[in-house]
């Protein structure tokens, strides 16, 4: 599939933790509308590469370019203003305020907006995550599967060009599964670019349009979802068919 | 403008406030003189504890040192007045200067610390104020000062009408914080307060600027207790490093109204006040026993209710006294 123009460009990002490489010289596109999936083991530097794409952690060495503004050096809350947005693996409700209040924040802050214009775009993005029933409801006393509902609709609301979702798939039930897909397609076909890290294969298989290998920090390998799923890396990592080349790394 | 904004719930909040204002302001007419002067310390802890609960339950800035900023405050009051003859009443916004100003000097330093760290820094710096007064013998160093009779006279003539409008003073400061501080919590930034007090993490990728909120806050508490301490002194006529720089009147029992109340709730300070004055006029003349009633009644409210009083009776009631809860 051919993108018009890059969303974001990562050249040779890197980021190490003392002798301890999380992220190595990882360099990477992503078209604007397109859905890159990342996979990996655990520990293979999939949540630090989000972190450094959202700016909460600096990186030591590379560039991220974002529709073409080099912003390697910009601060996460800027990021979040330029429409970079994140869903944490673990849901990060604001528990004491209600699912409505949750996603006025996200839209008064993240689009810098005043209270009285965010409020319709909260209302939207509670309507898109169909979560309009719980609109009063405290954050805190909400399921899991609304929780997930509610960091996407806080991203909804930021007005994202760039969306990274964290493990969102994780823990739900088949149905709950499907139905967070549906959502999340709806996004992607408002031209809105997806970066999913996700363990959950089919939920993501059902979205992107390629997908990305991580292992040790390193890039392994990256292309079509149907030729990534029968290559021999990605059967070496997940199924640990030929643990040489696991050794060998 | 605000008021056109608001729903009708909060409109009636306000009038209620602004009638419980004139009702207490009518106080020195059918109060005895000396539940005058307790209703006047009565206004000034509910004002600390309003202002600690918005830094600590809210921006998650646990301070032990806000004494720093009642001290500078008062000291800052007796200087203008006594030494420069500036009049007690333009000595409030002068306090209030001179308390943000020191905040902002420290804030800088105090804010590269986190958590426990934090608390000690603010601590260790209250202490060093304090002791920069203790050096200067113009100020009477450790033994203090006394007000003039002159600045005295100064803010009424009559003994009666100087404790009316030391009174006064103390409602317009009391009530006047809970005012700002539940308009500020209307507003787009209380919106930021109360995401910041219930998620760090999501507020700041969520596009709200944490430092800049935190630090703003801060300057402001700091402020507003500024004019407290210099209101404070007024009532005292006396001041000295260790009345001034107290650790235990102006921060520890303000943290032990708030936790009992409720943090990071406007209606917990103002229930933990109350039950304070009650406890400790009930239980006053019994020395010792007082301070373990005390002790024991924090332990057992943090035990069982980490939300405190008010968290209690909002969780079984549904009901909020100073609604901020926003309507879709």
């Amino acid at each position: 599939m051919l993108f018009e123009e890059n969303a974001l460009t990562v050249t040779e990002l890197s980021k190490s933790y003392g002798t301890f490489i999380v992220t190595n010289e990882i360099s990477f596109n992503l078209g604007k509308g397109e859905a890159l999936g990342i996979i990996g083991p655990n520990g293979a530097g999939k949540t630090t590469l989000f972190n450094l794409i959202s700016g909460t952690t600096n990186s030591d060495k590379g560039s991220i370019q974002y529709f073409g503004q080099d912003i390697t050096k910009v601060s996460a809350r800027q990021r979040c203003h330029l429409g970079i947005t994140r869903s944490f693996q673990v849901p990060q409700p604001f528990s004491g305020l209600t699912t409505y209040e949750n996603v006025l924040v996200a839209a008064a802050f993240g689009q810098e907006i005043s209270e009285a214009e965010a409020k319709d775009k909260a209302v939207e993005a509670l309507e898109l995550t169909s979560l309009t029933s719980k609109a009063r409801q405290l954050a805190g006393s909400l399921t899991l599967l609304d929780r997930k509902r509610l960091e996407l609709a806080r991203s909804i609301a930021t007005a994202p060009r760039l969306l990274l979702l964290d493990e969102i798939a994780g823990g739900l039930t088949e149905t709950e599964c499907n139905e967070l897909i549906e959502l999340i397609m709806t996004i992607k076909n408002n031209g809105v670019s997806i970066i999913w890290i996700e363990h959950v294969l089919h939920a993501l298989l059902s979205v992107v349009d390629r997908i990305m290998v991580l292992d040790f920090g390193q890039k392994i390998t990256e292309g079509k979802p149907e030729d990534i799923m029968k290559s021999p890396e990605v059967s070496s990592i997940y199924l640990g068919l030929d643990e040489e080349n696991i050794d060998g790394q | 403008m605000i008021l056109k904004s608001l729903p009708k719930k909060q409109i009636r909040v306000f009038l209620v406030l602004t009638l419980i204002t004139i009702i207490l302001a009518s106080a020195p007419w059918w109060v005895s003189r000396a539940d005058i002067r307790l209703l006047g310390e009565f206004y000034s802890f509910l004002a600390l504890a309003v202002l600690w609960n918005l830094l600590a339950g809210y921006t998650g800035l646990i301070s032990v040192g806000q004494q720093a900023f009642v001290g500078v405050g008062g000291y800052a009051m007796f200087i203008v007045t006594a030494k420069l003859g500036i009049s007690p009443f333009l000595s409030v916004p002068i306090s209030m200067l001179a308390a943000a100003l020191i905040a902002g000097v420290f804030a800088p330093l105090l804010f590269r610390l986190n958590g426990a760290h934090f608390a000690i820094g603010t601590w260790v710096a209250a202490e060093t104020i304090s002791l920069c007064f203790f050096m200067v013998p113009e100020l009477g160093g450790g033994a203090g000062m006394s007000l003039p009779t002159d600045v005295v006279k100064s803010i009424a003539s009559s003994r009666a009408m100087r404790e009316m409008t030391i009174y006064w003073l103390m409602l317009g400061l009391g009530l006047g914080t809970i005012f700002a501080v539940y308009a500020l919590l209307l507003s787009k930034t209380g919106l930021a307060l109360m995401a910041l007090r219930d998620n760090e993490i999501a507020a700041a990728s969520l596009g709200i600027n944490i430092w800049k909120t935190k630090f703003v806050m801060y300057i402001a508490v700091a402020a507003a207790t500024g004019a407290i301490g210099a209101v404070i002194f007024f009532q005292k006529l006396r001041i000295s490093p260790e009345s001034a720089f107290s650790l235990n009147d102006w921060t520890i029992i303000i943290i032990f109204i708030v936790v009992i109340g409720g943090i990071g709730k406007l209606e917990g300070a103002i229930v933990g006040t109350i039950v304070f004055f009650i406890l400790r006029e009930t239980l006053a003349d019994y020395g010792v026993v007082y301070l373990i009633v005390l002790g024991v009644f924090a332990i057992i409210i943090m035990m069982f209710s980490r939300k405190g009083i008010w968290g209690m009776f909002e969780e079984k009631f549904k009901r909020s006294l100073l609604p901020v809860t926003r309507e879709p």
